[in-house]
């Protein structure tokens, strides 16, 4: 048996006339760090919102640790252990640093771990390096705190699973690396990590595998080596 | 102070205060703290949902007007004692409060606003053409002849009621604050998605917030009928519960249980003195527009929004 933590198989999504995912089938083993690229527009982050249960999709199967989960809602998901960051960083704006790693801690993360929650959200913030700012309002931080308090709150859900969605896009290189270098840091504790990223530089280094998604299909998945010389991929991204 | 200790103070306060308040000669005195206590009661209900989860309800004169008509339907049919209309009140107006929240909050924002407005003129138009009821003529609910625990008057024991009714609300309210539920709340306040890919179910907390504010609502109804002793649809259903449920957290704030307190203190006195003192009840409505606009412009976040932030400043220095 496949030591498979998500399967995804023949998933489709429309919206109104528009094939989204057409037919898309992605595995992730258990602890693999995957990169899923593909330009703007082919449907990465529509498959994201499906394996997290954000969206619905029409048809085909969604499995983690063997369980069809594909009408579960987004909240039982991650009980099950598949977090997701958002693409555009929504903190709760009200609260503090430390209060947003509360709410997954609270809800999601209930009953695992041993330590208290707020120890448990001061451990995270130090590993992201936003200790500091732990009771600063969240609606003030910069643009590289929104995105490192975003991995945070997913990383505070305890996932075994963890969909990242473009947590780099805008940073500066060294910024990136911080982010990388918490991501790799996942592998660690166990955790799986689908990364999708336009960064390229990021992704090769992270990536154990890489999926590519072009139109709403997946037309390479492989070593991130062959991926790069793939004829298909280069024509997706540069044209003929 | 912990949920335990705060209810048993808030308590102690409520009965010290009631006993207290009971030497004031002024018998006018208690005909209007007791509209002043309802609104309390209201604002705090409202901000329930409206504040901690971010849900504005329209039809907070349809919840208080389901307690209201509960204690009419009890009255005629069995002259039910009074603790069992305030039970019964409570609980139809929560079940109300628990269908609208079931089939209208799976839509977002603006939706539920609508439909709690709808919901408010649909029960309208039921009361207006349900002769047990009255219709739209009204009933007579007269209050007893005897009033128990050798008060002089009936509406000293209303008022009694009131003041506990109040203490309960706020209660509930701070509990719910305080609670990884009121966390939850403001986490679908702040950001629902994010708040349900945080595991927070979403739909379930909805529901429950909606369920206890229009509870409470119509517990603020149900001893209304022999406040008046007569009671008719275009009393129960004023627009003037609607909008003071919403005025008042606004004015006081609505992060939390304090707010509403306090927009429902002041605006509900201050409206008390307009209609006293100067004989103007018709421009109450108009004070509290004008106040809202003052303060929507000058201190959005409300008199304790105001607050927090001049102590932060003063913090920071």
């Amino acid at each position: 048996m496949s030591n498979a933590i998500l399967e995804v198989s023949g998933v489709i999504k429309r919206f109104g006339g528009f094939t989204a995912l057409d037919g898309v089938d992605f595995v992730v083993q258990a602890g693999e760090r995957v990169g899923l690229i593909g330009p703007n527009g082919s449907g990465k982050s529509t498959l994201v919102n499906c394996i997290a249960g954000t969206l619905r999709n029409e048809e085909g199967s969604i499995r983690f640790e063997g369980r069809d989960i594909h009408t579960y809602p987004a909240h039982r998901r991650i009980h099950l252990g598949l977090a997701r960051s958002f693409q555009i960083p929504k903190p709760f704006g009200s609260m503090s640093v430390l209060d947003n790693l509360c709410v997954p801690l609270l809800y999601a993360a209930k009953g695992k771990g041993s330590r208290s929650v707020a120890d448990e959200a001061h451990h995270i913030l130090r590993q992201v390096g936003l200790d500091e700012k732990a009771h600063a309002m969240s609606g003030g931080l910069t643009q590289v705190d929104m995105r490192k308090l975003e991995l945070a709150r997913a990383m505070a859900a305890k996932p075994r699973l963890l969909i990242s969605d473009e947590a780099m896009a805008g940073l500066s290189t060294s910024e990136v690396d911080d982010i990388l270098e918490l991501l790799m840091g996942l592998k660690a504790q166990g955790v799986a990590v689908i990364m999708i990223e336009h960064v390229m530089r990021a992704v090769m280094k992270f990536s154990e595998r890489i999926a590519v998604l072009v139109a709403g299909r997946k037309i390479a998945d492989g070593d991130p080596k062959t991926i790069v010389g793939n004829v298909e991929v280069v024509k997706a991204y540069l044209g003929e | 102070m912990s949920n335990g200790v705060f209810a048993i103070v808030a308590f102690a306060f409520a009965v010290a205060f009631a006993a207290v308040s009971q030497l004031i000669p002024n018998e006018y005195f208690f005909t209007a703290a007791y509209t002043v206590l309802q609104f309390v009661i209201l604002a705090t209900a409202w901000n329930i949902l409206g504040g901690y989860t971010g849900y504005v309800n329209f039809g907070s004169a349809a919840f208080f007007a389901i307690g209201a008509y509960s204690t009419v339907v009890l009255y005629n049919a069995f002259k039910a004692p009074l603790p069992v209309m305030i039970v019964a009140g409570t609980l139809v107006a929560g079940l109300a409060g628990l269908g609208l929240g079931y089939l209208t909050l799976r839509l977002r924002g603006v939706f539920f606003a609508i439909a709690s407005l709808a919901l408010s003129v649909v029960l309208f138009t039921f009361i207006v053409n349900w002769d047990f009821v009255g219709g739209a003529r009204g009933a007579y609910v007269l209050q007893p002849r005897e009033v128990p625990f050798g008060l002089p008057r009936y509406i000293h024991l209303l008022y009694i009621v009131m003041v506990l009714q109040a203490a309960v609300s706020l209660i509930v309210a701070r509990t719910i604050e305080k609670s990884t539920i009121g966390r939850g709340l403001a986490a679908i306040r702040d950001d629902e998605l994010a708040a349900e890919c945080s595991g927070v179910p979403t739909l379930r907390l909805k529901i429950f917030s909606t369920m206890v504010s229009c509870a409470l609502m119509g517990m603020a109804g149900t001893t209304f009928p022999y406040y008046l002793s007569f009671i008719e649809p275009s009393s129960a259903f004023s627009l003037t519960y609607a909008v003071n449920s919403i005025a008042m957290p606004l004015i006081g704030g609505m992060m939390s249980w304090v707010g509403p307190l306090i927009g429902a203190l002041l605006l509900g006195s201050v409206q008390q003195l307009v209609q006293v003192m100067f004989s103007l009840g018709a421009w109450n409505l108009l004070i509290v527009g004008v106040l809202l606009v003052s303060f929507v412009t000058l201190a959005p976040n409300g008199i304790m929004g105001w607050v927090e932030a001049w102590r932060r400043r003063r913090g920071s220095r």
